[in-house]
C-alpha cells in the first residue's frame, strides 16, 4: 500500500497505484461482479444479444497534438474499448465539462475533430451533456464520451480463455502516442517528426473474431501504463507468465530516441491506437495477416508468448539475449537529469 | 554484435583467470546501471564478472537533510519550488515532494533554464531550483545564475547540492574495504571533464578507467577493454565513447564551472564527508543563493537506521542483501533513495531482476 493519504498524480499513470486506487477504494463502493471483472467494457444480457457498455474520460495537454486532439482521442478511445471487448459499437455519448475562457473557435476545432472520427466509423454521437465552471477549476476542456456496442456473435475473449502456448500480438509501433505528447508539452523538437497513433481499432478486433472466433482469446488496447501494463494485468491473477522479444517489439526510430533520451522505458508509453492481441499458437501467424491487412496494422508483429512459469512474471528477452522483468509501471513516468 | 560478445567473453576469463578471483567493475553512473538492467546484460555475463551499481545516481546520493529542507521550503507561500522529476519521490523524513504537489508549489522542470522562466512568469514568487546533478547539469545552473545577474532577475534562487564525480571515486578506493577492480566511468559527465579528468585514479590506485556511452553494446565493449587491461595488468584511462567524449572534455563548461562555483566538502548519502566534492555558488552570486537568502540550510542527517543504501553505493552488497529490499523498502514506499529513483541500484534490481538467474 502506499502510504499516500491523498489522490498524486500517479494515481491516473495508469499503474501500480491506478490499480491500487480502484481495488481499495473504487471497486468496494460499488461492489457488483460486472464491475468487479475490471474489463474494458460491461457485458449487460439483453434479450438474444449482449450489450457492451463502456465510458472513459479524456483530460489530455495539449489540447491538440501531432496526429489527433481531445475530440479524436474521446470517440477514438471510447470506441477501441468497445472493439476489444469483442462488440460492434453502435452509439455514444459526448459530455463536456469546459472551463469559462475556452474560445468557442476552439470547441467547434474540437467537436467536428470528434463527429468526423464518430463518421469514419460509423456510428453516432446521440446523447451529451454540458457544464462550464470557472476559470482555473479545470484545464481548458475535460471529455467524457460512453459507448454501447453488440457484441460479436463469434467473440469469446477474457483473460480466463488464455493458455500457455498462446501468442501476443500487437497491431504496430508502442509508445508513438506518448512520446509525442511528452514531446510536444516540453518543446521538443526531432528532425522526424513523432505522431500520436490516435485512432480506432474496431477494424481489426472485428476482423480478427469474425475470422477466428475463439481463437482469439484476449484483447486490450495498451493505453495508459503502455504495453508493460498491460501484459502485467495478463498474468497478474493467473498461473503462468509471459515472455516478449524486444527484437520483434515495433519501435519507430524517433519515438525510441525520444524516450532514450528522457530515461523513459518505451514499454511504459501510453498508445492510442493500437491493440495486443493474445491468440492460440495456430492461429497467429492468419491473426498476423489479418492485422496487416488493416491499414492501421501494416506495422503488426507476433512478440511473445505465453509460458509455463512457476511466477507469474513478463519477462523481455532482450537484443542481446539477456533477459530481464517488465514490471508494472508504478503510474507516472518521470524524465531523468543526466 | 555475438563477436563482441563473445570477445568480451574471453577477456572476462582472461581477468578472471589473472587475477584468481571474480572480477568487480562499477558502473558510476545510474544512467548505467538502468542500460546493464534493461538490456538484460547482468544475465548474459557469466558469473564471474559483477557489475557493482555506484554512487553515479544524483538522485540517490543526496542527503536526507537535503530533502527535508527542500520540503520544508515547499511549504512557505512564497516559494515556487522547480525540480527535476526524479527528485520528486525521494523520502525525507517528512515525506516526499510527490505528497506535497496538491498545494501547486512544486514545478517539475527539464532545465535550469525552465526554472528561470518560471521566475520570470512568477515574479511575486522566490523560484527555488533543486540544483542537483554531477558536472553533468552545473553547467546549466552557472549559465542560469549569469543570465539571472544579465536579465537583473531576483527571485531565482539556487539551492545547490551539485556533486563532483572523481572525488566519490577516490573515496570509494580510499576505503580498504573496497572491493572495485575497475570503473566503466559514465558517458555524459565525461563529456564536460573528459576522460583525462580519471587520470589521477589511474596513477594513485592502479585501476582502470574506462568510459561508455549508454548502448549496451558499447557497455559491452568497455567491459570487454577493461577485463584487458586486468588480464594484462595495465591499468589505463580509455574510452569506447570517442564520439563524444574527448581528453580534455568541454573546456567553456569546465570554465563556467569553476567561475559560478567553489568545490567544497560535501556529504554523500551512504557515503559521507567527501572532500572537494560539492558545488556551492561562490560569494560573488550569494543574492541567488537559496540557503544564505532563504535561511534554509540544509542540516546533514544519518541515514535512516536499517537502510543499507551507503553499502550498496559502495558496492559493499548487492541490493538483495540488504534486510529492507522488497520488504519493508519497495519501490511504492522506498526507505533508501536507491529504491527511489529510476536510476537507484535497488530500484533497477526490483524491478528488472528480482528473481534468480536463468539460463536461457
Amino acid at each position: 500500500m502506499t502510504a499516500s493519504d491523498k489522490i498524486l498524480l500517479a494515481h491516473g499513470g495508469g499503474g501500480r497505484l491506478t490499480d491500487e486506487l480502484i481495488h481499495s477504494v473504487i471497486l468496494p463502493a460499488f461492489d457488483n461482479r460486472t464491475l468487479n471483472k475490471l474489463t474494458d467494457a460491461a457485458e449487460i444480457p439483453a434479450g438474444k444479444d449482449n450489450i457492451c457498455f463502456t465510458t472513459d474520460g479524456y483530460v489530455v495537454k495539449p489540447l491538440f497534438f501531432s496526429g489527433g486532439d481531445i475530440g479524436k482521442l474521446a470517440v477514438c478511445g471510447t470506441i477501441n474499448d468497445l472493439a476489444v471487448s469483442g462488440a460492434k459499437p453502435a452509439a455514444l455519448s459526448l459530455s463536456l465539462i469546459i472551463e469559462e475562457g475556452l474560445e468557442i473557435s476552439v470547441l467547434k476545432k474540437i467537436l467536428a475533430s470528434a463527429a468526423k472520427a464518430a463518421k469514419e466509423e460509423n456510428i453516432s454521437i446521440v446523447c451529451g451533456d454540458t457544464k462550464v465552471v470557472e476559470a482555473g477549476c479545470a484545464d481548458k476542456i475535460f471529455i467524457n464520451t460512453s459507448g454501447v456496442g453488440f457484441k460479436l456473435p463469434r467473440a469469446d475473449v477474457g483473460f480466463e480463455k488464455i493458455s500457455a502456448g498462446d501468442k501476443i500480438i500487437v497491431s504496430g509501433t508502442i509508445g508513438d502516442h506518448g512520446m509525442t505528447i511528452m514531446s510536444q508539452r516540453e518543446g521538443m523538437k526531432f528532425e522526424t517528426e513523432m505522431k500520436s497513433d490516435c485512432g480506432s481499432v474496431a477494424q481489426i478486433c472485428a476482423k480478427a473474431i469474425e475470422a477466428l472466433g475463439g481463437e482469439i482469446k484476449f484483447m486490450r488496447d495498451p493505453t495508459r501504463g503502455g504495453l508493460a501494463a498491460t501484459l502485467n494485468e495478463i498474468v497478474s491473477q493467473a498461473d503462468y507468465g509471459i515472455d516478449i522479444y524486444e527484437e520483434n517489439i515495433p519501435v519507430n526510430p524517433t519515438v525510441r530516441a525520444a524516450a532514450d533520451m528522457l530515461g523513459f522505458d518505451i514499454l511504459n508509453i501510453a498508445n492510442e491506437g493500437k491493440v495486443v492481441i493474445v491468440v492460440s499458437e495456430k492461429n497467429a501467424e492468419k491473426c498476423l495477416e489479418i492485422c496487416k491487412s488493416c491499414e492501421n496494422g501494416k506495422n503488426a508483429a507476433v512478440i511473445g508468448e505465453i509460458v509455463k512459469s512457476d511466477e507469474p512474471l513478463v519477462e523481455l528477452v532482450t537484443m542481446i539475449k539477456g533477459r530481464r522483468i517488465v514490471q508494472m509501471p508504478y503510474g507516472r513516468e518521470l524524465p531523468r537529469i543526466c | 554484435m555475438l563477436d563482441r560478445i563473445n570477445r568480451a567473453y574471453k577477456q572476462i576469463a582472461r581477468a578472471q583467470d589473472a587475477l584468481g578471483r571474480k572480477i568487480n567493475i562499477m558502473e558510476v553512473c545510474g544512467t548505467h546501471t538502468v542500460s546493464v538492467f534493461r538490456a538484460g546484460l547482468r544475465e548474459a555475463f557469466p558469473e564471474g564478472m559483477k557489475l557493482l551499481s555506484g554512487p553515479g545516481c544524483p538522485v540517490c546520493i543526496t542527503d536526507q537533510g537535503y530533502i527535508d529542507a527542500v520540503l520544508s521550503l515547499a511549504e512557505r507561500d512564497d516559494c515556487l519550488i522547480a525540480t527535476y522529476g526524479d527528485m520528486i519521490r525521494v523520502p525525507g523524513r517528512k515525506g516526499s515532494l510527490e505528497k506535497k504537489t496538491d498545494r501547486g508549489n512544486i514545478k517539475i522542470v527539464l532545465s535550469a533554464e525552465d526554472a528561470l522562466s518560471l521566475a520570470k512568469q512568477n515574479p511575486g514568487k522566490k523560484i527555488v531550483f533543486v540544483a542537483i546533478g554531477f558536472e553533468t547539469t552545473a553547467p546549466a545552473t552557472a549559465v542560469v545564475v549569469r543570465e539571472a545577474v544579465q536579465q537583473n532577475i531576483k527571485n531565482i534562487f539556487i539551492f545547490s547540492n551539485h556533486k563532483l564525480v572523481v572525488p566519490a571515486m577516490t573515496a570509494l578506493l580510499s576505503d580498504k574495504n573496497n572491493k572495485i577492480d575497475a570503473f566503466m566511468c559514465p558517458g555524459h559527465v565525461s563529456v564536460i571533464i573528459g576522460s583525462d579528468a580519471y587520470k589521477p585514479v589511474v596513477e594513485n590506485f592502479k585501476k582502470p578507467c574506462v568510459v561508455a556511452g549508454f548502448e549496451p553494446m558499447q557497455i559491452i565493449e568497455a567491459i570487454s577493454e577493461i577485463c584487458r587491461q586486468l588480464a594484462e595488468g595495465t591499468p589505463a584511462v580509455d574510452s569506447v565513447y570517442p564520439a563524444a567524449v574527448t581528453p580534455q572534455g568541454n573546456k567553456t563548461a569546465q570554465r563556467i564551472i569553476d567561475e559560478t562555483f567553489d568545490a567544497v566538502d560535501g556529504c554523500w548519502r551512504g557515503l559521507g564527508k567527501i572532500p572537494k566534492s560539492t558545488l556551492k555558488l561562490k560569494e560573488q552570486f550569494s543574492d541567488f543563493d537559496a540557503e544564505k537568502q532563504l535561511g534554509e540550510l540544509f542540516v546533514h542527517e544519518k541515514d535512516l537506521t536499517g537502510c543499507q543504501c551507503g553499502e550498496v553505493l559502495c558496492g559493499l552488497i548487492d541490493p538483495p542483501d540488504c534486510k529492507l529490499f522488497a520488504k519493508s523498502c519497495m519501490p511504492d514506499t522506498p526507505v533508501g533513495p536507491c529504491m527511489v529513483s529510476s536510476e537507484g541500484a535497488c530500484a533497477a534490481w526490483y524491478k528488472y531482476a528480482r528473481r534468480k538467474r536463468r539460463t536461457q
